[in-house]
């Protein structure tokens, strides 16, 4: 399967080297962030209207860094010399940071995620029998102090860990933008922007994903969303989407603006080989749309009725994350479309179906954290007890299976 | 690929000219120990049979060849080229490169005044075809291509495991065994010059024909070029003709606004060519 060629291909740069996987790769990571971001802002910054998810994305940050270094194992072509990376790093290669950034970030987070649920953690050691007692009292690391004071003590340190974690967030998805930015070969690629752009759009789709878990535990829970939190989440997702579309619309103006080598073939590529992933996908469907849908929640919150604010937000958010996948497509495989003999474009990538980089395999990765996700949820409980208590009406039994487990 | 290493090896070498002492004494025991010893060591450290006699025998196998005598750089005339592929062939056939892919290759030039054509039918491998443009042509010309061995190389700047490196006689490599195929240095090449082989799935480039210089031959491409379009050169020689080349002639490399440093150089390069 040769691709086809317009105008002038240097040879060997015709492949896409960089596969679905290191598209998965950011996508992933990005939530690991944007999701931080949102329990940073009410552990850090008080915004106490993110209450309601504030446990859910930490476990959902926590879920999908778990996998968040397989696309990238996956897409190597010697997958056992990966570790490699970690143990023999090669320091001036912005890759070699991955596994500082990833490990020192994976410790920080899982610190924060056992404090957080430490409380909860003991109660279940206390409440529960034979294997699950001990499991439970291993996770507690011996230490079973519920008293205000060790409470206390948990809060100081969730804080510091908070304080801690959001740098590292940052850093860690900023990092990814960097290994594209710093990429003074490919001019579609290096721009100082790309780092920012990147961290931008991690904001975006950790806040949209959500948005959509929370619509959807609710339904699930029988319960009616908080409407302060999303009305919150609406309004911190239009200001990230704001800024995500100026500063992705800024880099190609400036590139065309200034008249620079690469604007030839970048519009080129642009208008042509990326028309759908990049014009109809990245900026309209995924950018405008959302952006007017999200400034009506926002510009008429009061205005609106509870399911007419739910639907709106949660059709945004979705959208937005169609938006977040096709601008790390369009970075990630419309720089491999273009030679950089800056002459010539080669035809579509279409990915495997199957295949270690393939369609399924994303569509797993994808679905893996979702899984994790609700393991975390049987063994330590996403929902905080008491709002599970509160919440949960005693009359609707199939419906509460969950709460019931914390309420119990 | 990785270079021969004979000359690497921790070879003892014997004493210089001592007098043979007319008996087996304790002195020639003492130094047969050693030797022996180190034999064996380089036998432990996974050198060869052929490696750990040669420590033995306290001399190296073939010429020894040292890295620090040397600088090579490479000087190619543009205007001598005459597209006849006889460089990609060799290279392909030197090197085992799989089909499709390409150490080297040859660029078409055909301008006019307003518009260019570029082309490189299967990298030249199978020389060039009569070829129409719908403009009128004033010039044209070939342009041979391939790993610029830059001493500023993003390459080996990204690599994450320290795979690509440079050579200290100026020689870009991969060291296969150490490869993890992220294809990291792929992208940062601006020249195109590195591929991911399907064979190993690890990085691959050209070596200048690493195998042969360091035996005191020429590159395949440069050893086949009908035309000497294609030159080796060695900077630490005074008289080499590419380095005098470099030091007189007003020659060029590769998108120097990159400051990759490319130590190949070109002769009459034109405008067009990126």
């Amino acid at each position: 399967m040769t691709p086809e060629i317009s105008g002038f291909s240097f040879p060997n740069d015709v492949h896409v080297w960089w596969s679905l996987m290191i598209v998965m790769y950011p996508y992933i990571t990005g939530f690991v962030a944007g999701a931080f971001i949102v329990t940073s802002l009410y552990h850090l910054f008080g915004r106490t209207e993110f209450k309601p998810v504030a446990r859910l994305a930490m476990a959902t940050s926590f879920a999908f860094l778990l996998v968040a270094s397989l696309p990238l194992q996956l897409h190597l072509g010697h997958p056992e010399r990966g570790i490699n990376v970690m143990i023999t790093p090669h320091f001036t290669s912005a890759m070699a940071g991955f596994g500082i950034l990833y490990s020192g970030y994976l410790a920080i987070l899982v610190l924060e995620v056992w404090f957080v649920w430490r409380h909860e953690i003991i109660l279940r050691a206390r409440r529960t029998r034979g294997v699950k007692r001990a499991f439970y009292a291993t996770l507690a690391l011996g230490t079973y102090d519920t008293g205000p004071r060790a409470l206390e003590v948990d809060h100081r340190a969730i804080t510091l860990l908070a304080g801690i974690g959001l740098p590292g967030a940052c850093m860690l998805h900023g990092y990814v933008g960097f290994i594209f930015g710093a990429i003074k070969a490919n001019p579609w690629w290096s721009t100082p922007l790309m780092p920012v752009i990147f961290l931008m759009s991690a904001a975006v789709s950790g806040i949209a994903l959500l948005m959509v878990l929370y619509q959807v535990v609710s339904k699930l829970r029988a319960r009616a969303p908080d409407q302060p939190c999303v009305s919150a989440l609406a309004r911190w997702l239009w200001f990230f989407l704001i800024l995500t579309i100026t500063l992705e619309l800024l880099e190609i103006i400036v590139m065309a603006y200034e008249r620079s080598e690469s604007w030839l073939i970048i519009s080129e590529l642009l208008t042509t080989r990326l028309q759908f992933s990049y014009v109809t996908m990245q900026m309209i469907v995924g950018g405008l749309i959302p952006l007017i849908l999200l400034a009506v929640v926002v510009l008429m919150n009061r205005y609106l009725h509870e399911r007419v604010r739910n639907t709106l937000s949660t059709v945004a958010a979705f959208l937005c994350l169609l938006q977040v996948f096709s601008m790390r497509w369009n970075i990630v495989v419309g720089g491999q479309l273009m030679s950089k003999s800056l002459r010539g474009l080669r035809s579509h990538y279409d990915p495997e179906v199957f295949g270690r980089e393939g369609i399924l395999m994303a569509i797993t990765l994808f679905a893996a954290p979702f899984v994790i996700l609700w393991v975390f949820d049987r063994v330590l409980g996403i929902e905080e007890p008491e709002a599970a208590a509160a919440a949960a009406p005693p009359a609707r039994g199939e419906a509460t299976e969950e709460g019931s487990i914390h309420a119990a | 690929m990785a270079p021969t290493s004979t000359t690497s090896l921790p070879v003892l070498q014997p004493e210089p000219a001592t007098p043979t002492p007319p008996e087996y004494g304790r002195r020639q025991f003492l130094a047969d120990v050693m030797r022996l010893s180190g034999g064996a060591l380089v036998f432990i450290a996974g050198g060869t049979v052929a490696d750990a006699l040669a420590a033995v025998a306290g001399k190296p196998r073939g010429e020894a060849y040292s890295w620090d005598e040397h600088l090579y750089a490479y000087l190619i005339d543009t205007s001598k080229c005459i597209g006849c592929g006889s460089c990609v062939r060799a290279c392909a056939a030197e090197n085992k490169v799989p089909d499709g892919f390409y150490r080297t290759w040859i660029e078409r030039y055909v301008i006019g005044m307003e518009q260019t054509h570029v082309d490189s039918p299967n990298g030249g491998k199978d020389g060039f075809g009569p070829v129409q443009v719908g403009f009128t042509a004033t010039k044209s010309f070939f342009v041979p291509k391939m790993c610029n061995h830059c001493r500023a190389t993003p390459c080996v700047q990204v690599c994450p495991v320290g795979a690509s490196y440079r050579t200290k006689d100026g020689v870009v490599m991969v060291d296969t065994e150490r490869c993890i195929g992220c294809a990291y240095c792929v992208q940062a090449c601006p020249f195109g010059s590195r591929f991911i082989s399907p064979v190993t799935h690890t990085a691959e480039k050209c070596t200048w024909c690493y195998h042969r210089v360091t035996k005191g031959l020429k590159p395949a491409c440069v050893e086949v070029c009908p035309t000497g379009t294609r030159q080796f050169g060695d900077l630490k020689r005074e008289d080499d003709p590419v380095r005098l080349a470099i030091a007189r002639d007003r020659v060029e490399v590769l998108q120097g606004h990159l400051l990759t440093e490319p130590q190949c150089y070109y002769l009459h390069l034109d405008k067009e060519v990126r």
